[in-house]
């Protein structure tokens, strides 16, 4: 057993969390005032080579291994949920092709998304299909050496501002994955959605009409869609817990910081033992998660399945997350409710992770799955 | 034992409801974004007496009692918790405070026509500094001649823009502290009050919050509410009644939650059929509805000890604690059955969800309530109990 990072990945944590504290917490604010992550940062964080964060170096990526990913990640998370939530979905559609492509679609593709000239967006779910993706309705019909995609997709992160998407459609053979370049005539995208948190975070529907994508796109292969889709859950689901730790930890400071300067009664209020309650309640989560995280990476760095580990991350992440960043509002007091305070951003901000990337409940049935497939006992949603 | 409402309170009931549907649902989505009060909502409000719904019909109000007023609170909170938290803080804690200690001749002067919806109420109680320890206030009252002289400042006053009446408690001796040396003053906004900073806030957007600032605002003695120096006391006797009502509008959100769960549950198709048919949202459903019911029955319950005249302290610290985390647990648990629905703009479990976290917090903070549901029951075994 050994819990401590190598000098490399403590390097890097070291310099995730400067840049993140440098360039992106003092814009968290406005990203959400405005509704937009600004494409500067997203140049900023590509020279870094953050964008290619995970990719090999073949492809101009900056070959984090999976622990060193969980920190960028992290430290993005706790500066801009928001930002932290567009730098995701690209990665995970890098992820796809990495995983799943052929060496030309790799070639083709995942150099432009290291080096941010394209953003990726991963386009599965529907509005009628969101637990269950299985039951989707985008067709993809073969059409000569193409296919042609009708129908649409909904809740697609970066879309409108992606370059590359990766998008899953029913073949004759059954789901499919596609790589659908932005510029594919009859792809469009729908108006913003207009969201509770995550405000920084471009997130719209995806509308497939008669989109001509050639066969030479399909990521994976033909009818194997699902299984492309939710081998990237994997990652996914590690990369939002990450997110969801940053966060944590960002909410808990925060909270530490106004009960070490507000006075109540005579004495701060960090001296109340409900207030202790609440920081120590929050650290215990936090560690809870951090152990969470860095478990499943390490599995994922000695190249062993992690899938499990990875969905109890998000979902003990999203649990995690939201109930820090309520009891800090609660420490907050009236402050908390105030815009001004970055408490309030981070509780809307919050409330998604429960919901994006897999459900709450989802994840409970696939952990469950995992505990009963141990008793012999299959399980179905 | 008589669980049943009289029937003329079936009947306000189904005014209420009328009112909330017709009047109150349609403008809460555009008074949220707007960040505004619909003063329109608030004069047909006025216009049909629910600005002075607990009070007597002498003082100009309906007369519905605290079973009413929690009525009126409770259909309120369904629709929009923004126009339940202007009301509220009208009559429960800025005319309630004249009601439960004002002279006859101030009741007259001031509870009829706020009862009668001519004058909006506030409470001015909060500073920057006293929060939850209320009692070192720092604003001050000197006596000048046949009136006091207000300097301070008080925050996150509901209503501090629009109200013309407002209750306002400053220190008169600063060597009595709380108990002694507080006295509450009727002030109007005529006298001089400015209203400072605007607060932007997370929700309840569609109500008003501000500072109030007092720069010798000059308040003739004759609007002394209640005995010099004993100002805290009122305000808590105040407090009590406006924990109780808002305990009813957090039933009234954490009802609606609950409808808005089952409408969705049985439409929406997930593996083949409606979700109502899983247990993960079965169970958050039953949770819910059993929460609401013994919030309805504390609410309830509590109006009741108040009609008969019973000390409710601690059952109103109650309504406000549970009341406030019953309607935060099933909004939440309403936005997760929802999903990314819920988290979308566009339907109102959203702006539920922003709304429901402040009732948490304001009217005395769910750790004060816990202190004061602690303190009582302490007391009750001859413990005295500081916060």
């Amino acid at each position: 057993m050994d819990f401590t990072l190598n000098e490399e990945q403590q390097m890097f944590g070291q310099m995730f969390g400067d840049f993140m504290a440098k360039e992106v917490a003092p814009r968290a604010e406005a990203i959400d005032a405005e509704g937009e992550t600004p494409s500067e940062l997203l140049e900023q964080a590509a020279m870094q080579g953050f964008l290619g964060a995970i990719l090999p170096e073949d492809y101009m990526g900056a070959a984090l291994d999976m622990t060193s990913y969980t920190l960028l990640a992290e430290a993005w998370g706790r500066a801009d949920l928001s930002s932290a939530t567009v730098f995701h979905a690209h990665m995970m559609t890098a992820m796809a092709i990495l995983a799943h492509g052929t060496e030309d679609q790799k070639a083709t593709y995942l150099e432009a998304m290291a080096m941010g000239e394209k953003l990726g967006a991963f386009a599965l779910t529907e509005p009628a299909a969101g637990s269950d993706p299985a039951g989707m309705l985008t067709e993809a019909k073969p059409d000569g050496s193409d296919y042609l995609l009708n129908g649409v997709k909904s809740w697609v992160t970066n879309a409108g501002r992606a370059g590359t998407y990766v998008v899953f459609a029913r073949a004759p053979e059954g789901v499919t994955g596609f790589i659908v370049d932005a510029d594919t005539p009859g792809l469009k995208v729908g108006g913003r959605e207009k969201t509770l948190g995550l405000r920084g975070a471009e997130i719209r529907a995806l509308y497939l009409d008669h989109a001509r994508v050639p066969a030479a796109n399909v990521l994976g292969k033909v009818g194997h869609g699902l299984r492309v889709a939710l081998s990237t859950m994997d990652f996914a689901h590690l990369s939002l817990a990450a997110l969801t730790l940053g966060g944590a930890e960002q909410a808990l400071d925060l909270g530490v910081q106004f009960a070490s300067e507000r006075k109540q009664f005579g004495v701060l209020i960090a001296k109340k033992q409900a207030i202790q309650n609440y920081l120590a309640d929050a650290k215990l989560k936090i560690e809870a998660l951090r152990h969470l995280i860095e478990h499943a990476s390490w599995l994922a760095v000695q190249g062993k399945p992690y899938s499990f580990e990875a969905t109890m991350a998000k979902l003990y992440g999203g649990q995690a997350i939201y109930e820090t960043a309520n009891t800090m509002i609660q420490v907050h007091g009236g402050y908390g409710y105030i815009v001004d305070y970055p408490i309030s951003r981070l509780y809307r901000d919050a409330r998604a992770m429960s919901i994006i990337g897999g459900s709450a409940e989802i994840q409970r049935v696939l952990v469950a799955r995992h505990v009963l497939a141990e008793a012999g006992i299959e399980v179905k949603p | 034992m008589d669980f049943t409402f009289p029937r003329e309170m079936e009947k306000f009931r189904k005014l209420v409801r009328e009112f909330g549907e017709e009047v109150v649902r349609p403008a809460a989505k555009a008074a949220d974004e707007k960040h505004e009060v619909d003063m329109d909502v608030i004069r047909q409000a006025a216009a049909i007496g629910l600005l002075g719904v607990p009070f007597p019909q002498k003082y100009g109000g309906v007369g519905a009692g605290e079973t009413g007023y929690c009525i009126l609170m409770e259909e309120l909170g369904k629709v929009c918790t923004s126009t339940a938290t202007t009301i509220g803080a009208h009559i429960g804690i800025g005319a309630m405070s004249i009601y439960l200690d004002g002279t006859e001749a101030q009741k007259q002067k001031y509870l009829v026509p706020l009862a009668r919806g001519e004058k909006l109420g506030a409470f001015a109680l909060t500073e920057p500094n006293a929060g939850s320890d209320a009692a070192s206030i720092k604003t001050k009252a000197v006596r000048d001649g046949d009136a006091y002289l207000l300097n301070g400042s008080k925050i996150y006053i509901t209503n501090g823009p629009l109200a013309d009446v407002i209750s306002v408690l400053a220190v008169t001796d600063p060597t009595l502290g709380a108990h002694g040396g507080v006295t509450a003053f009727i002030g109007e906004k005529q006298f001089g009050i400015q209203v400072g900073t605007v607060e932007k806030k997370m929700g309840i957007r569609g109500s008003a919050t501000s500072e109030l600032i007092f720069e010798d605002v000059r308040i003739p003695a004759e609007n002394v509410l209640g005995p010099v120096g004993l100002g805290f006391i009122t305000f808590m006797k105040t407090l009590d009644t406006g924990r109780l009502t808002l305990g009813a509008a957090t039933l009234g959100g954490a009802e609606e939650a609950l409808r808005i769960a089952i409408d969705y549950a049985r439409v929406r198709e997930a593996f083949g059929k409606p979700i109502a048919h899983k247990q993960s949202i079965q169970f958050m459903i039953a949770d819910m509805a059993a929460e609401v019911e013994a919030l309805r029955s504390l609410v309830y319950r509590t109006a009741w000890m108040v009609e008969q005249g019973m000390p409710y302290t601690k059952e109103a610290g109650m309504c406000k604690l549970l009341g406030s985390q019953t309607a935060s647990r099933n909004i939440h648990r309403a936005l997760q059955i929802l999903g990314a629905l819920g988290y979308s703009r566009d339907f109102p479990v959203e702006r539920m969800f922003r709304d429901a976290r402040i009732a948490e917090i304001f009217e005395g903070t769910n750790e004060i309530q816990r202190i004061v549901i602690a303190s009582q029951l302490f007391k009750e075994v001859g413990i005295r109990i500081r916060p």
